[in-house]
């Protein structure tokens, strides 16, 4: 019962994750978004399913996973935005502030 | 539990494809790429939930081998957004 718990909330995050990449006006706005929402809804699914199977060898690969999905899709997303920025993409019309771009020169 | 679980999992599969819809539309080609990267986030949990539903536990692998293959990918595409080539 408590797994179905974790799972849902973990949909609910992703659901807003999804509204925010659809929505959001600039590709820097989006990916900050998605990625927070998505990743946090994704280990709140693999910590349901971790308190359904107990500690077997199925909850511990999801407790393997955890870690390797939060570090590796939040330092992923850092060096996609940086590429981005290198890229040439422009910020958005609503964007007020852009301190990066005395660090790159 | 088992007719929660069958939405629960319609649910994030129908999130994948929403997700995907910015990968078709993406007016530049970072926004291409954020929607590919998101998208191997939310197939984890696809994952998670079916080896719940099937009482199986070789589906988390293929999870966790999703997880990483996408991370190598993405920095992948990062490192040539910046111009630079791939062994620099």
């Amino acid at each position: 019962m408590i797994c179905l718990i974790f799972i849902t909330i973990g949909i609910l995050f992703n659901l807003l994750g999804c509204i925010g990449i659809v929505r959001l006006p600039d590709t820097y706005n989006r990916l900050q978004a998605a990625t927070k929402a998505v990743t946090l809804g994704c280990c709140s699914i693999l910590v349901g399913v971790m308190f359904h199977f107990g500690l077997s060898d199925a909850g511990t690969k999801a407790l393997i996973a955890i870690p390797i999905l939060f570090f590796g899709s939040t330092v992923a997303a850092h060096a996609l935005i940086r590429g981005t920025y290198h890229f040439g993409v422009k910020l958005g019309d609503k964007s007020v502030k852009d301190d990066y771009k005395d660090a790159v020169k | 539990m088992s007719n929660w679980l069958n939405i629960l999992l319609y649910a994030q599969i129908a999130l994948s494809v929403i997700c995907l819809y910015r990968v078709i539309i993406g007016p530049t080609i970072p926004d291409r790429m954020v929607g590919v990267d998101i998208f191997g986030i939310l197939v984890v949990g696809v994952c998670a939930i079916i080896s719940i539903q099937t009482e199986r536990s070789f589906i988390l692998d293929i999870g966790i081998a999703w997880i990483i293959l996408s991370f190598i990918g993405t920095l992948t595409l990062a490192k040539y957004l910046t111009g630079k080539k791939l062994n620099e």
